[in-house]
């Protein structure tokens, strides 16, 4: 490669211009070096809350009968069991993981003096993996529980710090309709989600909420089927959301004998729109700090056009002279360039090194309740060495093309 | 020697400066013939047009008017790419102030038309090294010019205008900035080259530095005011 050639040459220059070569990088450096940081705290950040969103169970469709529009609530026939088990049919719905029924009450909890209203949820073992619950204490329902109607519940943060006092609720026993049942486990703390508040449930096998928990106003069951309040339809994965959806619809429409000119009577909440708003809301903080960046990698470059300049009119003797011995305008253009390419690839280098050391630095200020995370990826880095060569070839080319400029002659008689 | 063509011809060249509106002529109708071999003084007082000629001869200026043949080519017609590799590989040039880079060894000063000329480090570093031992600096080939004396410069560049065996050298006040005693060193110098075979051109104003010369050209306004030629030098001098 004809380039390498001028590499020593640039490296002698540099060498020979310590100080100088280290002010003119610095703009560089600092540049390179705030544009990674930043960008991997809106990385870390963006993460952070995809993260958070993940947890909120996001694959999740959730299925209710009624429709909301122009703010009126209309109502349609219940689901029931048999659309559950329509739905958990994998043939026709490749993009459903699985249907999970819920049958929801709001009632009393009680544990001796302690009591507090709460949702008392009635589902299958599914429910916490699929809206990825953790537990604090204790264990989840197991099949087991489900299936044999056992009378176990797993409580929210809340309730078990209202019934219990804080003291662990594993293995007692709380009172839901005057009947009793054991806590097999307590959630993990996490808040109020897109479901409601996630502290405040007790959650109970299907079956017994279904048995014991009949609603007030409207029978339990339809054309002989066990209504649910909600069906809570996993899907395979983000992308197949909406796929998802549209095979729900599909298998709904007909169960309900619904021609092509009804509208549905039923709901299915997708979610797919917040991951779009937290991408969007990413990329336009990413977007920002970026911009942040490039803007003192344009300083950065100017300072460098300008360290250039100075360097050719103090060098025009040396032009001149090696013009005079056979140095080519490309040779001239070449060298000046190839030591502003190689200023701004170390000052790149040592910004990315930088960037490592701020974001330790950024790291040690995280804490539980403002984490903070620098996430520097490898397409940052790459486009930080690309756009700082491409700082030096941008800004050094002016510089050099002036060199080339210069008239030997002029040029050697210059002090 | 007779049926060679000459080196150089120049024929008519006027070379004009323009200072704001008022036009100077450096150079006015000037024709002259160099010949394969010779050894010519450029005397004059300053502002004669002594620099312009050389300028001219040596490819870093261009006529105004006229034409300049070296080498059998007309100078007028060459591009910049063919006018900067005539100027690496048959022209030597010597400086008054000598032009050495300031931070590098004398080894890389005499490197540097080799390195335009496009040769393998090695072999640049082998010629290098020759030239600097020929002008007796083999001792001195690393060092910087701040570390070397003003007659110690003026070799090392003379070291590097003859790295490439150019067929003509151009020294521009040679001995101006450096001592007497030093200044005929550098003179033999030349002379041990011109009796080699190397066509030399000196411009100078020091009237005995001229004599050495078999021909002294001397301008006056621009123009030749006489061209005297001398018996040949003898070897002693």
């Amino acid at each position: 490669m004809r380039l390498l050639k001028y590499f020593p040459l640039a490296v002698e220059n540099i060498a020979a211009r310590k100080l100088r070569s280290f002010l003119t990088m610095l703009g560089v450096i600092i540049g390179v070096a705030s544009v990674l940081t930043t960008l991997g705290i809106g990385r870390g950040a963006s993460a952070d809350i995809m993260q958070q969103i993940g947890s909120e169970g996001l694959t999740i469709l959730n299925v209710e009968s009624g429709t909301y529009s122009d703010q009126t609530w209309t109502s349609g026939p219940p689901l029931t069991m048999a659309d559950v088990a329509a739905l958990s049919d994998r043939s026709l719905h490749p993009d459903i993981d699985q249907a999970v029924p819920i049958y929801r009450q709001y009632i009393h909890l009680v544990a001796g003096n302690n009591n507090r209203y709460g949702e008392v949820v009635g589902t299958t073992s599914a429910y916490a993996a699929i809206h990825n619950l953790e537990l604090e204490h204790g264990r989840f329902l197991t099949e087991n529980e489900v299936a044999q109607k056992t009378k176990s519940v797993v409580i929210g943060a809340e309730v078990a710090q209202k019934l219990f006092d804080g003291a662990d609720a594993v293995g007692k026993s709380l009172r839901i309709t005057n009947e009793p049942y054991t806590v097999v486990g307590v959630f993990r703390k996490s808040g109020w989600g897109r479901f409601g508040n996630m502290d405040g449930r007790a959650v109970i096998p299907l079956a017994v909420a279904q048995d014991r928990l009949r609603p007030a106003y409207t029978s339990h069951r339809h054309r002989g089927e066990y209504i649910v309040s909600e069906i809570h339809v996993n899907a395979v994965s983000v992308e197949r959301l909406d796929a998802a959806s549209r095979q729900i619809e599909q298998t709904l429409r007909l169960r309900r004998n619904l021609t092509e000119d009804e509208p549905n009577d039923f709901t299915i909440d997708n979610q797919a729109w917040l991951l779009e708003t937290a991408n969007s809301v990413a990329a336009t903080l990413t977007a920002f700090l970026a911009g942040i960046g490039a803007i003192s990698l344009l300083v950065g470059g100017i300072g460098i056009m300008n360290i250039m300049l100075v360097s050719v009119t103090e060098r025009t003797r040396e032009i001149g002279l090696r013009k005079a011995v056979g140095a080519h305008n490309r040779d001239i253009l070449l060298q000046f360039l190839v030591e502003a390419l190689m200023l701004t690839l170390v000052g790149g280098l040592i910004g990315i090194a930088i960037s490592y050391g701020l974001a330790e630095i950024v790291e040690s200020f995280s804490s539980p309740d403002f984490p903070l995370v620098v996430l520097i990826e490898p397409g940052s880095l790459a486009a930080a060495v690309s756009v700082s060569a491409a700082c030096g070839l941008l800004f050094g080319l002016y510089p050099a093309i002036r060199a080339t400029r210069l008239d030997p002659i002029e040029t050697l008689r210059h002090e | 020697m007779l049926s060679l063509p000459p080196l150089i011809e120049i024929h008519n060249v006027t070379r004009t400066y323009h200072i704001g509106r008022s036009a100077l002529h450096a150079l006015s109708n000037v024709s002259l013939t160099i010949d394969h071999g010779e050894y010519v003084a450029v005397v004059g007082t300053s502002g004669s047009g002594k620099s312009t000629l050389l300028n001219i001869l040596g490819l870093l200026d261009r006529p105004t008017e006229g034409t300049y043949r070296i080498h059998k080519q007309n100078a007028g017609e060459l591009t910049d790419r063919q006018r900067t590799t005539l100027r690496n590989r048959e022209i030597g040039f010597v400086f008054q102030e000598f032009n050495l880079l300031a931070r590098a060894t004398a080894r890389r000063q005499a490197e540097l038309p080799l390195f335009y000329a496009g040769l393998s480090r090695n072999e640049s570093r082998r010629r290098a090294l020759n030239a600097l031992e020929q002008v007796g600096l083999a001792d001195r080939a690393g060092h910087r010019p701040e570390e070397l004396s003003g007659g110690q410069r003026q070799r090392v560049a003379i070291a590097r205008a003859l790295v490439n065996s150019p067929s003509l050298l151009l020294a521009d006040e040679p001995t101006g900035a450096i001592d007497t005693r030093t200044g005929e060193e550098v003179m033999a110098l030349f002379e041990q080259r011109h009796l080699e075979g190397l066509t030399l051109v000196i411009v100078t104003h020091d009237r005995e530095i001229a004599a050495r010369a078999r021909r002294i050209i001397t301008l006056r306004d621009g123009a030749v005011i006489s061209d005297e030629r001398r018996p040949a030098l003898s070897a002693a001098a």
